[in-house]
């Protein structure tokens, strides 16, 4: 039965989680005497924590703590280097609707357009092919150069990392179009434009999605490694702030958001999904 | 007085994987099709009738010969002929109506709303499906499915209707059903039809003339057989003519033999 089969796994879900908790505050509990520590983490983490006197590594509860304190005022402002996680995330989550709405907007286009016509699609192939593995930290140098807006560069790696599923998987799509409904339309004498809406989209559509709910995990993870080089404003910036002062527990916190928001954003996309699938 | 339909030396070959010489399907079949005339083509698998339906519809083009509709030489798909292929080709996104509806609009694409949808319950309700107009083809049984497509055909009345073994895939049961309801709805609307099937009964039900191709490779229009029974024929009644079990034999006796023996004729 379904009811068991999910409460049976939620317990188990929450033993894992307690175990996890418990060997946590086991591993964090202060230690006695002192370690010895690579030099190159020594000069990283400073005085502190290399002398391995208190367990840098925050327990459980502190981090409990400083996640209740984060989310009680989420967005408060005190300045450019003090502003709330709830700000911070919302700036992030901007830069990724922009990023990928712009890629959007040029993916599926063109994906159609490599979908339908042989020729385009082994043109761009080779381009493609050289510029999908191209790293977002890659980018950014050539980014900030040119372009020399942090905010607009990190909009902009955004984009350049996120296309890429989206292009693939539309090309694919609308390549894969069913030829019967290709030839209904034909026998219909349907004109292009109204076939491309009212055919070829609806019967690409789950596959353009999946690629669409790829690209948005992506499009996550890019951001918060360009706002950790970039700096300003956003969550990835929030964790390389809280690294340098040493705050482990905030970075953890942060952390968590990351995850939870990353699935959050992923649970749109899994529900834009199913709204378009269709039983063959 | 030119018939509706012509079609004069046509074949169809491909190049050999081999590459010595064409491999060929069919080559010199001829035949006219008369106006409001229902014509089914029989034959083995492989002897080329779906091409040779392909042509009509003009989804294809064939290698060689000439096939003409109402004088004009057929240069592609159009809504002058109506096509129901095989796995009913219904857009799986769209609900029964709205399949019907994208096709009506293809014809009539300057109708209102009410237009449309007045016009696509008639054809539900011509081939029993009220209460069906909005679900998905996934939530219909593969009978509704095809009838389905035959709806959608018949909705853009089209001059000429092509069928490509439409009941193929269906039990006989379901299959019989059917056939009433269309020897129902052609009767009414007199158009002009080619249909392929393997089923002789059902041949002999619906058809006017009977087209018999022999076996590929280079098969050919063998037979041409003229339906010797009255045109109110039904199918609970027609095996008790005397004349229908002569043409059943005429017809299975060919499929069995002479289709085989006619290329060495």
């Amino acid at each position: 039965m379904l009811k068991s089969e999910k409460l049976r796994a939620l317990i188990l879900s929450l033993l894992l989680f307690g175990v996890f908790l418990a060997a946590w505050q086991i591993g964090t509990m202060p230690a006695t005497g002192t370690q010895t520590v690579d030099d190159e983490y020594a000069k990283l983490v400073g005085a502190a924590a290399s002398s391995g006197q208190k367990s840098a590594f925050p327990t459980p509860t502190d981090v409990g703590r400083k996640l209740v304190e984060q989310l009680s005022d989420p967005f408060y402002d005190k300045g450019p280097n003090d502003k709330g996680i709830g700000i911070q995330l919302a700036w992030s989550v901007g830069r990724v609707g922009l990023g990928f709405g712009l890629a959007a907007l040029v993916a599926v286009p063109l994906g159609f357009l490599i979908g339908m016509s042989r020729l385009v699609f082994q043109a761009l192939d080779p381009f493609i092919q050289v510029l999908k593995p191209i790293s977002p930290l890659a980018w950014m140098p050539l980014a900030l150069f040119t372009l020399k807006d942090s905010g607009v560069s990190a909009i902009f790696v955004i984009f350049i990392c996120s296309i890429w599923p989206m292009l693939i998987n539309t090309a694919f799509g609308v390549a894969s179009v069913r030829k019967e409904w290709i030839d209904v339309s034909r026998t219909l004498e349907v004109k292009p434009l109204r076939k491309a809406l009212l055919v070829i989209l609806p019967a690409a559509a789950p596959t353009i999605m999946t690629g669409m709910r790829i690209s948005i995990g992506i499009a996550w993870l890019v951001i918060v490694a360009a706002e950790m080089l970039v700096g300003g404003t956003g969550i990835g910036y929030f964790v390389w702030n809280e690294w340098n002062n040493l705050s482990i527990a905030n970075i953890l916190v942060a952390v968590f958001l990351i995850g939870v928001i990353g699935m959050l954003l992923d649970m749109c996309f899994a529900r834009l999904q199913k709204a378009v699938t269709y039983r063959d | 007085m030119q018939s509706f339909v012509q079609v004069q030396a046509l074949k169809q070959s491909f190049p050999s994987p081999s590459g010595e010489g064409d491999l060929v399907v069919f080559d010199d079949i001829n035949f006219e099709i008369a106006k409001g005339d229902f014509v089914c083509i029989i034959g083995h698998s492989g002897c080329g009738k779906t091409t040779i339906l392909n042509v009509l519809a003009g989804l294809e083009a064939a290698t060689g010969g000439n096939a003409f509709i109402d004088g004009r030489e057929i240069s592609g798909p159009s809504l002058d002929r109506g096509v129901v292929f095989q796995a009913h080709a219904l857009m799986p996104w769209m609900t029964v109506h709205a399949n019907i509806a994208f096709a009506v609009r293809s014809k009539w694409p300057d109708w209102s709303r009410a237009q449309v949808d007045q016009h696509v319950q008639q054809f539900i309700d011509m081939v029993h499906l009220q209460g069906s107009e909005n679900k998905k083809p996934s939530q219909l049984s593969g009978g509704m499915k095809q009838r389905v497509g035959i709806a959608r055909a018949f909705a853009i009345q089209p001059k000429m209707l092509l069928l490509d073994e439409p009941f193929g895939a269906l039990d006989a049961l379901t299959r019989g059903n059917i056939q009433d309801e269309l020897v129902t709805i052609v009767r009414q609307t007199k158009q002009t039809v080619f249909m392929i099937t393997h089923d002789v009964d059902e041949a002999i039900l619906l058809s006017d003339k009977i087209f018999l191709m022999s076996n590929g490779p280079r098969a050919k229009l063998a037979e041409i057989v003229t339906n010797p029974l009255p045109r109110d024929r039904t199918r609970a009644t027609m095996h008790h003519d005397p004349k229908f079990y002569e043409v059943r034999n005429d017809l299975i006796d060919f499929l069995v033999h002479r289709s085989k023996t006619f290329a060495a004729a």
